[in-house]
């Protein structure tokens, strides 16, 4: 038993060296440029039974059209915005919202490229013919928005992530990048300048301060506050990410539910069938 | 395994039957979305229709434009063919149909051009009756898209459409 | 230990078909007949796990392949189709993508089972390295399956792991290259990528049948380590004994796997392989899927580029030693007490591995993986040969009847045995 304590011993110092090489790097890390963690948003779409706001996104459309779509792309059809589970436009309103677009195609049967108003099934125009255009004219080439708010994230660090992922309250922790996309908007705190960001990486933003409170028109009595802003269009850019999110959630929940039902089943069925072996 | 109580096998059996059904209906469920996901996706869905200006389009030319994946004609009909699709005795057609009912305006005749025999596309201004002819099977077509001879049970379909003006039309 | 069985057909047709091709009595006689431990626990379910996963992932894999691209141009938007327009495409691929990862979830429970209770031991030698096998075919087709949304991460993991074979000596580079079938990772590299990934799995049913085939001539080891002596008194039928438990094994591995799909779909993906691949730009951290984390953290740990790659792979195919390394007489770990704690912290080290692997490889991480690199070789190449050497056994039961009854018998004979076992009875 002597050679099983020292072993225990042995495996406890093993850890502890790894802990503590750990911590001195976590120490090294909280000197010089700090990068803040962004603060956890109350999102209607989280948790196992969250839905998207209609009217949130309706906002976050808006703000989307009339502030990001100047240089960013969205490269998702115009016609989803009708999609159940969605911002909740009727048909009729996405028709007539595509035909404000120009869309160009062709060849027509002179064999020439033609412009003409959108329709449903046409993907949100581009603001730049391709990525150098929009590069060579602002700086730097500013990132489709389709996927953004499933393709930035932040680290959540141990032991953070371990609950991120559990069923319990405070875990199922997936809204990283609407919190991400909140923060930065929110973070442009110095006042001289508008590339320094609290919460980009390095603090050097491409993005100059976008968004400022009054500057899109609300019609629904929302405050036009810029916290409002950022987190509409947070909203909107999730559900531009991951349309099928409710739908997600909904057959999740069956699905649940099924498989607890068929567990019990099955265990009493198997507590049966082994009652009269000794195992 | 026999038991000592006669109510013991019928609980037990029921058990074994419901959690069976239940494996069923869940083992079912999960075939449906395997299936589904075949049918047309919801981007197919939405490209349901196309403009075309028809406005260029000399008499007595047709054309061939794509609509959902298949050809489409548009035949700027002449007076004689106009006369030729309206002066047929309908009742010795293999599918009776007025040359008024397969047209919107009587110069204009627009039908998907896929042979309904086998799916194959005619080739028009040909076939004994000046209208299309089918070079799979020998399917003959008349100027009012009208099968006339050979294999194909059915006249070439016309798909919804609707002028926009004298030289646009909305096909779908 | 094959069930040969009682299985006597009756009906014309069944006998007509015997005759001529007596798959209907093989099918019995290996999952319905076939003798079971009564003494397994549920640990053992995960072989049972695996098969499912196995047939889900290529059935998911197949109907994907339906509606993706192998093109590097359309590859990641025809992924984003999938997911925004194909009817329950969302569900499939999301099925498909954290598929992979309860797979090697269940894998590794698998295969540290293995270790736990000796199952690699004579005679099983063969069942065991088929199974190495067959999990080095998993990561293959693991690797090129994450490559194909053509995704950042896809796009750079691919460069780094395909440059592992530059550290080939003399002919490296010509390998890369040809790997490649170019000069940078790109289309012709996606496209082959694409028909192995869509091979491979095929390969592992055969090898998966072969590892059943190796089982059931030698028939399954146990908890107590000890071989049947008597099918009465000692198994039970596969069906419905195994099956039911195995049946809910799988249940409750579903209730994980659909947690997974349906309320945290992303949570073991990368967030940068929602971001086209760039030949032009590498994201701040490559990291692997995190099954892959463990052996990745090996690499890093050594700093030559030759001996990390080696490194690399001697940690898998060590395994494949691991009959001939262990030399301790008795298999299970119940009855090798110091066995056991060099077991978990074998475990530990892995897992800690696997943490490592996922940090940026500066300071005090290089430091600790490298000491975990090394207890983790340890245990194979020290610890397992001198063990078995040195280690006092518990008494090891004459049989599985007489491990069962001492089980149900006096408590104190069983105090040991009970607590030792990970998870008891079902």
């Amino acid at each position: 038993m002597a050679f099983t304590k020292k072993i225990g011993i042995a495996a406890a110092a093993l850890l502890g060296a790894v802990a503590f090489s750990n911590l001195t790097l976590r120490a090294e890390e909280g000197g010089g440029h700090e990068t803040p963690n962004p603060t956890r948003q109350t999102w209607s779409f989280s948790g196992p039974f969250g839905t998207f706001d209609r009217a949130q996104l309706q906002r976050g459309f808006k703000v989307y059209k009339e502030v990001c779509s100047n240089c960013h792309e969205l490269h998702i059809p115009i016609r989803t915005l009708a999609q159940p589970g969605g911002p909740g436009f009727t048909e009729d309103q996405v028709k007539t919202l595509a035909a404000t677009y120009t869309v160009h195609d062709g060849p027509n049967l002179q064999g020439e490229m033609f412009d003409r108003p959108g329709r449903p099934a046409d993907v949100f125009p581009a603001p730049f013919p391709n990525p150098e255009a929009a590069a060579a004219s602002l700086g730097a080439a500013p990132p489709d928005m389709s996927l953004l708010a499933k393709s930035i994230k932040f680290e959540r660090g141990f032991p953070a992530f371990v609950f991120d992922v559990l069923p319990i309250p405070g875990g199922m922790y997936q809204e990283v990048g609407p919190d991400l996309i909140y923060a930065i908007l929110n973070g442009y705190t110095k006042e001289d300048d508008p590339n320094w960001n609290l919460y980009f990486p390095g603090h050097k933003i491409a993005m100059g301060k976008p968004l400022a409170a009054g500057q899109v028109d609300y019609t629904d009595g929302t405050p036009t506050t810029l916290e409002q802003y950022s987190k509409d269009v947070a909203a909107f850019l999730y559900w531009a990410a991951e349309p099928s999110l409710e739908q997600r959630k909904r057959i999740g929940a069956r699905v649940m539910i099924f498989l607890l039902v068929l567990a019990g089943l099955l265990y009493f069925t198997k507590k049966k069938i082994w009652a009269d072996v000794a195992h | 395994m026999a038991s000592a109580t006669t109510v013991e096998p019928t609980r037990r059996d029921f058990l074994f039957i419901a959690t069976g059904a239940v494996a069923a209906v869940g083992a079912a469920a999960v075939v449906w979305p395997l299936i589904n996901q075949m049918s047309p996706d919801a981007s197919t869905l939405a490209l349901a229709s196309t403009e075309v200006d028809i406005g260029a389009i000399p008499e007595g030319q047709i054309i061939t434009i794509k609509w959902r994946g298949k050809p489409v004609f548009i035949s700027h009909r002449t007076e004689k063919e106009i006369k030729e699709a309206e002066d047929v005795n309908v009742a010795t057609l293999p599918d009776p149909q007025t040359d008024a009912a397969r047209v919107q305006k009587p110069q204009w005749l627009i039908v998907i051009g896929v042979c309904t025999h086998l799916g194959c596309i005619p080739l028009g201004h040909q076939g004994e009756y000046g209208g299309w002819f089918c070079p799979c099977h020998g399917s003959v077509y008349d100027t009012s898209g009208r099968i006339r001879k050979g294999p194909a049970p059915r006249n070439l379909a016309v798909p919804q459409y609707s002028f926009l003006t004298d030289t646009k039309v909305k096909i779908g | 230990m094959h069930g040969h069985s009682t299985f006597e057909p009756k009906n014309g047709v069944v006998k007509w078909l015997e005759a001529r091709l007596p798959i209907l009595s093989f099918m019995h006689g290996s999952f319905v007949a076939y003798p079971t431990p009564k003494n397994l626990n549920y640990w053992w379910t995960f072989g049972a796990i695996l098969s499912f996963m196995l047939i889900a992932q290529i059935v998911t894999g197949v109907v994907l392949t339906m509606h993706y691209t192998p093109e590097s141009t359309l590859a990641f938007s025809s992924v984003e189709k999938i997911m925004r327009d194909v009817n329950w495409g969302w569900m499939l691929r999301y099925a498909h993508s954290n598929g992979a990862s309860m797979f090697f979830f269940a894998v590794y429970i698998h295969i540290f089972r293995g270790i736990y209770y000796g199952s690699y031991k004579a005679p099983r030698e063969v069942l065991w390295i088929l199974g190495v096998i067959i999990f080095l075919l998993m990561m293959a087709t693991g690797f090129m399956g994450y490559v194909l949304p053509w995704g950042q991460m896809s796009f750079w993991g691919a460069t780094v792991i395909t440059n592992l074979f530059s550290a080939i000596p003399f002919v490296g580079d010509e390998i890369t290259v040809w790997l490649w079938g170019g000069y940078s990772v790109d289309n012709p590299t996606l496209n082959r990528f694409f028909a192995l990934h869509y091979l491979l799995p095929f390969i592992i049913v055969a090898v998966v049948g072969l590892h059943v085939w190796a089982l059931h001539v030698c028939g399954q080891n146990n908890p107590d380590g000890v071989e049947i002596k008597d099918i009465e008194k000692d198994t039970v039928p596969f069906t419905p004994h195994a099956t039911m438990k195995d049946s809910l094994g799988i249940v409750f591995f579903l209730l994980l796997y659909c947690w997974f799909i349906f309320y945290v779909p992303n949570y073991l993906g990368d967030a940068d392989n929602y971001i086209p691949a760039n030949p032009m730009k590498t994201p701040p951290h490559i990291v692997p899927e995190w099954y892959f984390l463990p052996f990745y953290a090996i690499l890093r740990s050594i700093p030559d580029k030759l001996a990390g790659v080696i490194a690399m792979f001697a940690a898998i195919a060590v395994l494949a030693f691991l009959p001939w390394l262990d030399t301790s007489k008795v298999r299970s770990a119940k009855y090798r007490p110091i066995y056991k704690i060099f077991f978990w912290v074998f475990v530990v080290c892995a897992v800690g591995l696997g943490y490592l692997g996922a940090m940026p490889p500066e300071g005090g991480f290089v430091l600790a993986s490298r000491i975990l690199a090394v207890a983790y070789f340890a245990f194979f190449l020290i610890v397992l040969p001198l063990l078995g050497l040195f280690e006092k056994t518990k008494p090891v039961p004459a049989s599985i009847a007489d491990a069962v009854l001492a089980k149900h018998g006096s408590a104190s004979s069983v105090a040991a045995g009970a607590a030792s076992a990970p998870q008891t009875k079902g």
